[in-house]
C-alpha cells in the first residue's frame, strides 16, 4: 500500500468513527450550514461535535500549518479527506471565508504577529469573516473602489460604504480593501486591511435577494478606527494581495457545484420512468449532457491543482473554472427546476421544504456575479492566457 | 395571414398598455405578495378590467362579451406579462370562456355571462403529478346515480382557492396516455370531498392543489360530450398556451428592455457597460429572439382566430418559442444588471420568477418539441 492509500484507510476508519449519523444527511436549509463565529448557535449538538473533532484534528484546513491549526497535510491528502467525506455524506464542519479567502492571503502576506492572531481563529471556527470589497460604484472595476483610509500616524479612520457584503450582519471581523492614495493609477493606492465589525462607526444592513433570504448587506464605514497593525502587506501595495485572495475565492465558487444527488435520479424520482427511460428526451439528453460536463470539470479542477505546486494559487486558470464552474452550475439548477415542474415552483409550503428549490435556483444566478462575474473571467482569460491584442 | 395589427388591434393595445401601467403595475403585484393577499389578485382590478371588456374578450356578444378575439386577447396579456399583472384573466377569460363557449345552452347561459361581467372567477383543474400531461390525465369519474363520482388529486389549479366552479378533467374510460375517455366536468368547489390547498408560487401568482375525494357531481355537470372531452380540451389548450405565449412575450420584451435601459446607464471601467461588445452581441441577439418571438404570438393568435386547422399546433409551438426566448432573456438579464440583478428591489428577478411559471404552465419547451416531432412521425 502506497502512503496514500495508507492515509486513505485511516482517514475511512477515523471518519467512520467520529462523523455523528446525525451529520451524515443532506443540508437542509440555511440553517444547517456552520459558519462559526462569536454568535454561532449551534443546530444540534452533533453539529458542535462534528466541528470539535474536525478542529482538533486540524481537519478544517487540512494544509494549514499545525502551528496555526492547520493538519499540516499536503493538497493530496486533503483530497482523499475531501473524498472520503464525501463518501459518507459528511457535512462539510465550517463554511468560512477565513477559510477559502482570507487564509491563503495571511499565509502569504502576513506578518507572524498576524498569522499567529488571526489563523488559529479561523481554523476553530471562532471567527466569522466577511469581504469588503466591491461598493456601489465598483463592483468588475473593483479597483476603483472609494472608501477612504485617512493615516492618523498609528492608526487609520476608514470613511465610505460597501455593498454585497454576504454576511456582513453575522460576520465578526472584515477584510476590507481602502483607499490610501489616489494621487496615482486606480491599481495603486489600495491597502488590505482588517477590522472588527464591532468597532464605532461600523453599520450593516440587509438587503433582500430574489431568493427572499437576505445574505448579504450594504455596509457603512464613518470615522472607524483601524490600527496599522493591522495592515496586511505593504500599505498602498494591497491590490495584488486582493487579487491572489480572489484567485482563491474564484476557485472556492467554481469548485462548489453540489445539487445535491445526482440530477439523473432527481428527475427519475421526479418524474418516474417509462420503458426505464425519463419520457422527457430532451431533458434526458441534457441531463446527461450536464453531468458528462459535470464529471470533465471535476477531473479538471482535480488536474489543474495537482498541476499547480503545492500551495500555490491556479493564476489565471482559476477564472476558467470559476467561469466554467458557475454557468454548469446554473445549468443544473435550470434542469432541476425543469425536473422538479410544478413541485419545484412552490415557494411556502411545507412539502417543498418552504420552497428549497426555486429558492436555491435562484440563489445560483450569483455564482456568475459574485467574485467577479462571467464576463470579467472571460476579460481575464482573453487577456492573461490567450494574450489576445487589446483585451 | 395578417402579421400587423389593424386599427382595432392597435387601439386595443393601446389601451391595454395605458390600463395596466396605471391599474396594475408591478408596484401592485409586490403588494399582493407582500400582504400576503388571501384573494391574490384586486377584485376591484379584475371589475375594472371586466368593464373595460377584457373580461368578456372571447365571449360572445350575446352572452354580454366583446367577441375579439384571441389576437386581441393576446395584446392585454402582453400588457399584463409586461406589468406582471396578477388577475383571473387566463383562469377564467381565456381558459374558462373557452372551454363553455362548447358547453350546452343552459352552461352558456348560467356562466359566459358571469366571466364577461367579471362576477365568476372559474378555474380549469386539468394538470395532475409534476408536469403538464392532459392525456395522463387520471383522475376517475364513476357513475353514480344519475351523476358522476370524481377521484383524483390535481395540481397547478390556476386561481383554484378563489374559484366560484371550477372545471375539473376526469377520466370516464380508457388508460392513462389515452387521449379519448376524459370528460369535463364543472364542479362546484365547495361540494363535498373537496379540499384546496392554496400553493403559494415563487411568481407570487396564484395556484392551487385540489383533491377530489367521491365528489357527487350531477349528470348535467358534464362539459361537452362522454369521453370526448379532449376536443373541448384541444380548444381550451390552444387558447392558453397561445396567451400564454403572449404574456411571456410581454414579460420577456420587458425585461429585455429594462436590461437595454440598465446597461446604457451603469459605468464601470470608465466606460457605459453598453460599450462593451460582449453585453452589445448578447442584446442584439435577445433582440433578434424577441422579434422571432412576437410572430410566432401573432402568427399562432391569428391562425387560431382565423379557425386555422394547423392553429392548435401554432398555439403549442409559439408556446415552445416563447418558453425558451423569455427564459434566455430574463437569464441574461439578471446576468447583466450583476449584483443589483439579485435582489428584490429589482425588477429583473421578479420577471424570471414569473417566466419561470408561464414557460412550465401548459408544457413547457421539451414538452412541445417532442409534441410536435411525435405530430410529424420523426
Ligand atoms: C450572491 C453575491 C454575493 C456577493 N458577496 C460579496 C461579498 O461578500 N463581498 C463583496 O465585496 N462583494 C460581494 N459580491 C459582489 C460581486 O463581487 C459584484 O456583484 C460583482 O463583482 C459585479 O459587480 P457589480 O454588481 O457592480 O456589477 P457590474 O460591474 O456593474 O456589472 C454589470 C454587468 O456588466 C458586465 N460588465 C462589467 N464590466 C464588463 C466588461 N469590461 N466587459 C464585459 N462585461 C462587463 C458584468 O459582467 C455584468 O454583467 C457578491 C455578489 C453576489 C451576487
Amino acid at each position: 500500500m502506497s502512503d496514500l492509500d495508507t492515509f486513505r484507510a485511516d482517514t475511512r476508519t477515523w471518519l467512520e468513527a467520529n462523523c455523528p449519523a446525525e451529520m451524515r444527511t443532506p443540508l437542509k436549509g440555511d440553517q444547517d450550514f456552520c459558519w462559526g463565529g462569536r454568535n454561532f448557535v449551534f443546530q444540534s449538538d452533533a453539529q458542535k461535535q462534528w466541528l470539535d473533532v474536525m478542529v482538533a484534528k486540524g481537519w478544517t484546513v487540512p494544509t494549514w500549518p499545525t502551528e496555526f491549526g492547520g493538519g499540516g497535510l499536503s493538497r493530496k491528502e486533503e483530497a482523499v479527506i475531501h473524498q472520503e467525506m464525501h463518501r459518507i455524506n459528511a457535512r462539510i464542519p465550517l463554511f468560512s471565508f477565513g477559510i477559502s479567502m482570507l487564509g491563503p492571503a495571511l499565509l502569504k502576506f502576513g506578518t507572524d504577529a498576524q498569522k499567529a492572531e488571526h489563523l488559529p481563529k479561523i481554523a476553530r471556527g471562532e471567527i466569522h469573516w466577511c469581504q469588503g470589497y466591491s461598493e456601489p460604484g465598483a463592483g468588475s472595476d473593483l479597483a476603483s473602489l472609494k472608501t477612504k483610509a485617512e493615516d492618523k500616524g498609528d492608526h487609520y479612520i476608514v470613511n465610505g460604504q460597501k455593498v454585497w457584503t454576504s454576511y456582513a450582519d453575522k460576520a465578526d471581523w472584515i477584510f476590507c480593501l481602502v483607499r490610501t492614495d489616489n494621487t496615482g493609477k486606480k491599481h495603486h493606492g489600495i491597502s488590505f486591511v482588517l477590522f472588527d465589525m464591532t468597532t464605532e462607526g461600523v453599520e450593516v444592513r440587509p438587503i433582500k435577494l430574489i431568493s427572499g433570504r437576505s445574505p448579504f448587506c450594504e455596509t457603512f464605514f464613518s470615522d472607524v478606527k483601524v490600527l496599522k497593525s493591522n495592515l496586511v502587506g505593504e500599505e498602498h501595495k494591497g491590490w495584488s494581495i486582493a487579487k491572489y485572495l480572489l484567485t482563491h475565492e474564484r476557485e472556492m465558487i467554481g469548485g462548489s457545484n453540489e445539487v445535491g444527488r445526482p440530477l439523473h435520479e432527481i428527475a427519475a424520482a421526479s418524474l418516474g420512468l417509462q420503458d426505464g427511460k425519463l419520457s422527457d428526451p430532451m431533458l434526458r439528453a441534457k441531463i446527461a449532457e450536464a453531468e458528462i460536463d459535470e464529471w470533465a470539470f471535476n477531473l479538471t479542477v482535480k488536474r489543474k491543482l495537482a498541476e499547480a505546486k503545492a500551495g500555490a494559487s491556479l493564476g489565471a486558470d482559476s477564472s476558467m473554472l470559476k467561469y466554467y464552474g458557475t454557468e454548469l452550475n446554473k445549468r443544473k439548477f435550470e434542469l432541476m427546476m425543469d425536473a422538479s415542474g410544478h413541485d419545484g415552483l412552490e415557494w411556502e409550503s411545507e412539502r417543498s421544504n418552504d420552497g428549497k428549490v426555486a429558492r436555491s435556483w435562484l440563489r445560483t444566478k450569483g455564482n456568475s456575479i459574485e467574485g467577479g462575474t462571467s464576463e470579467v473571467q472571460l476579460n481575464i482569460i482573453s487577456k492573461h492566457i490567450l494574450q489576445l491584442p487589446g483585451a | 395571414m395578417a402579421l400587423v395589427l389593424n386599427e382595432d388591434e392597435v387601439m386595443m393595445r393601446d389601451m391595454a398598455q395605458g390600463f395596466f401601467a396605471e391599474k396594475a403595475p408591478i408596484k401592485a403585484l409586490r403588494t399582493l405578495r407582500d400582504t400576503q393577499d388571501e384573494t391574490g389578485f384586486d377584485r376591484g382590478l379584475w371589475s375594472e378590467m371586466a368593464a373595460q371588456g377584457f373580461a368578456g374578450i372571447v365571449v360572445p356578444e350575446e352572452h354580454g362579451g366583446v367577441d375579439m378575439g384571441y389576437l386581441a386577447a393576446g395584446l392585454v396579456a402582453e400588457q399584463m406579462g409586461r406589468n406582471l399583472t396578477a388577475s383571473p384573466f387566463f383562469s377564467t377569460a381565456i381558459l374558462a370562456a373557452t372551454a363553455l363557449r362548447h358547453g350546452s345552452a343552459e352552461q352558456q347561459g348560467e356562466w359566459l355571462p358571469k366571466i364577461a361581467s367579471g362576477d365568476a372567477v372559474i378555474a380549469l383543474a386539468l394538470d395532475e403529478g409534476v408536469k403538464h400531461n392532459p392525456r395522463g390525465t387520471s383522475t376517475t369519474a364513476e357513475p353514480s346515480g344519475n351523476g358522476f363520482k370524481l377521484n383524483g388529486a390535481k395540481a397547478m389549479v390556476v386561481d383554484g382557492h378563489v374559484a366560484d366552479v371550477m372545471i375539473v378533467a376526469a377520466r370516464t374510460s380508457g388508460e392513462d396516455g389515452d387521449a379519448d375517455g376524459i370528460s369535463l366536468f364543472l364542479v362546484d368547489p365547495k361540494a363535498k370531498g373537496i379540499s384546496t390547498e392554496r400553493t403559494i408560487m415563487v411568481d407570487s401568482h396564484n395556484a392551487a392543489r385540489i383533491d377530489l375525494d367521491d365528489v357527487e357531481v350531477s349528470g348535467d355537470a358534464l362539459l361537452g360530450t362522454l369521453d370526448e372531452g379532449m376536443n373541448v380540451l384541444d380548444a381550451v389548450l390552444s387558447a392558453g398556451r397561445g396567451i400564454a405565449a403572449a404574456e411571456l412575450l410581454g414579460a420577456g420584451a420587458q425585461a429585455f428592455e429594462d436590461t437595454v435601459a440598465y446597461i446604457k446607464e451603469r459605468k464601470q471601467f470608465g466606460a457605459i457597460i453598453g460599450e462593451f461588445q460582449a453585453l452589445q452581441h448578447r442584446s442584439s441577439h435577445m433582440y433578434s429572439e424577441l422579434e422571432i418571438a412576437r410572430s410566432a404570438v401573432v402568427g399562432a393568435l391569428t391562425a387560431l382566430d382565423a379557425g386555422d386547422e394547423k392553429a392548435s399546433q401554432y398555439c403549442a409551438m409559439a408556446k415552445a418559442k416563447l418558453g425558451s426566448v423569455a427564459k434566455l432573456v430574463s437569464q441574461e438579464g439578471v446576468q447583466m444588471h450583476g449584483g443589483v440583478g439579485m435582489t428584490d428591489e429589482y425588477d429583473i428577478g421578479l420577471f424570471m420568477k414569473r417566466i419561470r411559471v408561464l414557460q412550465e404552465l401548459m408544457g413547457d419547451a421539451h414538452y412541445h418539441m417532442n409534441e410536435f416531432a411525435n405530430s410529424h412521425s420523426y
